[in-house]
């Protein structure tokens, strides 16, 4: 009892003399959302935080989870045919990591693997994996590679060392750069702090990447209103059509 | 310039859009096919999710259809009675075509079935009206007009009708089992169908080939309309922005289109044709055959 007492006298003595923030991590985006317009081309955005400039800092940024089918192109009678398939449940359908060094220099490969900090460190795990036949469970590597790899291949997927920089004695930053293709979502921006190979502290904000004005009113018209739209869709096609016939003809 | 299709989910270039519209809707001007055989193999190529491309290709055929009819129909190029018996069999057809295309997707195969689709017809049409017209090309030299009509079964079938534009007195049966053929390939290949049509009428039905293209337009106008309001109750993938630009395109470019089409013979415009359709069947063809770069794809997941 009286130990305790004294740890918390300590503790409170601490943060007298040593401001709370030198401890903490504080982390902010210049915008909370990213809006998607009718002119959006990919997107930027800022990450600001405050920690102790002697750690590491790694970023990472998720986008909303799906499950996603791999199919396996195989040759019959001389034709590419869609052949074997398995679904990877819950993916991100988005994932960026950024670092202010190669993360090897300060993350223990059975870490970096636990937290799955690294695109190639993804833990993937199939849908229906009983449903398997035997023979293709030796190729789920395979599969869960090939994912990466499409998902590397289209932008959505990367690491990025070196980009995260401290200004100042305690602030850092990084550029987030989102391409075109994006999903739309909810994404969670994970930032860690890393002191002598251990995660010292992280925090997780909240990022939406969302439709925004005609964007979104033309996906919801679509959605919830499907018959009207189509004949919308129909009516706007016949009137550009005889609109064109008419202006030629006077021309 | 970019925009971003709020149904595609991409990011496109503005001018790509409205320059491809504007090459396939001269074309199809000229010919008096829809045109969606190139542009749907086009929009997936540039990216378009192939779902988003066949049905948004079905809404802005609607435009350049109806933009071409009308430049027919001031010459008096359309046989609507003809065109209304077609298009019965299209609604039949492509109503029936939605539901095939439902099944095969179930199967996880609809890819490879659209791929075969097009090489199977485009190739078979391509290189049978590409002879034909090398001999309509060789007789009109040497001789005088070629024959047009023969004497055979099909004059015997039942409830003959007579259609005037046309010149013709056959059985209603026969356009309507053409546009039920023709309705059935536009839902699942993601066509018109004029490129099918437009021979099925010149060399099964022996209609005038002025006549065709018009009446071909006017018949695809309401079979890739009804596509159209299926695709987007059943599976909202029409994008009208993307629409709208490939229209704007398209209706221009079919203008033209048909100026220049009067000036060909129909031996040279079916002979044309035919190189265009043999060129995008051996496209695909070769993209069937070959190893791809990757063996690997992603799907749509939880299917």
């Amino acid at each position: 009892m009286k130990s305790l007492i004294l740890a918390l006298f300590g503790l409170s003595l601490c943060s007298i003399t040593q401001p709370v923030a030198a401890r903490e991590l504080a982390v902010d985006l210049s915008k909370t959302v990213v809006p998607i317009t009718a002119s959006f081309d990919g997107s930027e955005l800022l990450l600001f935080g405050a920690a102790d400039p002697k750690a590491d800092i790694v970023v990472i940024v998720r986008g909303p989870q799906h499950d996603e089918l791999v199919r396996r192109k195989e040759r019959v009678m001389g034709v590419w045919v869609n052949g074997a398939e398995m679904t990877f449940k819950n993916v991100p359908s988005y994932y960026f990591m950024a670092s202010n060094r190669p993360i090897e220099e300060f993350v223990s490969p059975e870490l970096a693997r636990q937290r799955q900090i690294g695109y190639e460190e993804m833990i993937l795990t199939l849908k229906n994996e009983n449903a398997l036949a035997d023979q293709d469970k030796n190729s789920v590597s395979q599969f869960h590679d090939a994912l990466i790899r499409v998902k590397k291949h289209q932008g959505l997927y990367g690491n990025k060392t070196g980009n995260v920089h401290f200004i100042g004695n305690r602030l850092f930053r990084t550029e987030l750069k989102f391409p075109n293709n994006i999903p739309v979502g909810s994404y969670a921006v994970d930032v860690f702090v890393f002191r002598d190979g251990k995660i010292a502290d992280e925090k997780t904000t909240i990022l939406g990447v969302q439709k925004i004005g005609i964007e979104a009113e033309v996906y919801d018209f679509a959605h919830r209103h499907a018959l009207p739209y189509g004949v919308l869709a129909i009516l706007l096609a016949g009137m550009a059509g005889w609109l064109a016939n008419t202006i030629f003809r006077k021309g | 310039m970019q925009i971003y299709l709020p149904i595609a989910e991409i990011s496109v270039n503005i001018f790509l859009i409205l320059g491809m519209g504007g090459g396939v809707g001269f074309l199809s001007g000229v010919f008096g096919v829809g045109g969606g055989f190139l542009m749907t193999p086009l929009l997936i190529f540039i990216g378009i999710p192939p779902a988003v491309a066949v049905a948004t290709e079905a809404n802005q055929i609607v435009a350049s259809s109806v933009s071409g009819v009308l430049a027919h129909w001031k010459r008096g190029n359309v046989d609507f009675k003809m065109g209304i018996a077609l298009l019965i069999g299209g609604v039949i057809g492509s109503s029936l075509g939605v539901v095939l295309f439902t099944f095969l997707r179930g199967l996880g195969q609809l890819d490879l079935v659209i791929k075969l689709s097009y090489v199977v017809f485009l190739g078979i049409i391509g290189f049978l009206m590409l002879i034909e017209s090398i001999n309509a090309m060789r007789r009109s030299r040497n001789q005088g007009a070629p024959k047009r009509r023969t004497h055979n079964w099909m004059h015997g079938l039942p409830f003959k009708m007579r259609f005037r534009r046309s010149r013709l007195y056959i059985s209603v049966l026969l356009p309507i089992s053409i546009g039920i053929f023709v309705g059935l390939l536009a839902a699942i290949m993601g066509v018109g169908g004029g490129f099918v049509m437009v021979p099925a009428m010149i060399y099964l039905l022996g209609m005038p080939t002025a006549v065709v293209v018009g009446t071909s337009l006017f018949q695809i106008i309401f079979v890739t309309a009804n596509v159209t309001v299926l695709q987007a109750v059943n599976t909202q993938t029409v994008d009208v922005v993307l629409a709208l630009l490939l229209l704007a395109g398209g209706v221009v470019g079919a203008q033209f289109g048909a100026r220049v089409g009067v000036y060909l013979k129909g031996e040279q415009l079916r002979g044309l044709l035919a190189l265009m359709v043999l060129a995008v069947c051996a496209k695909i063809s070769y993209d069937l055959i070959v190893t791809p770069q990757d063996l690997f794809s992603l799907g749509i997941g939880g299917h």
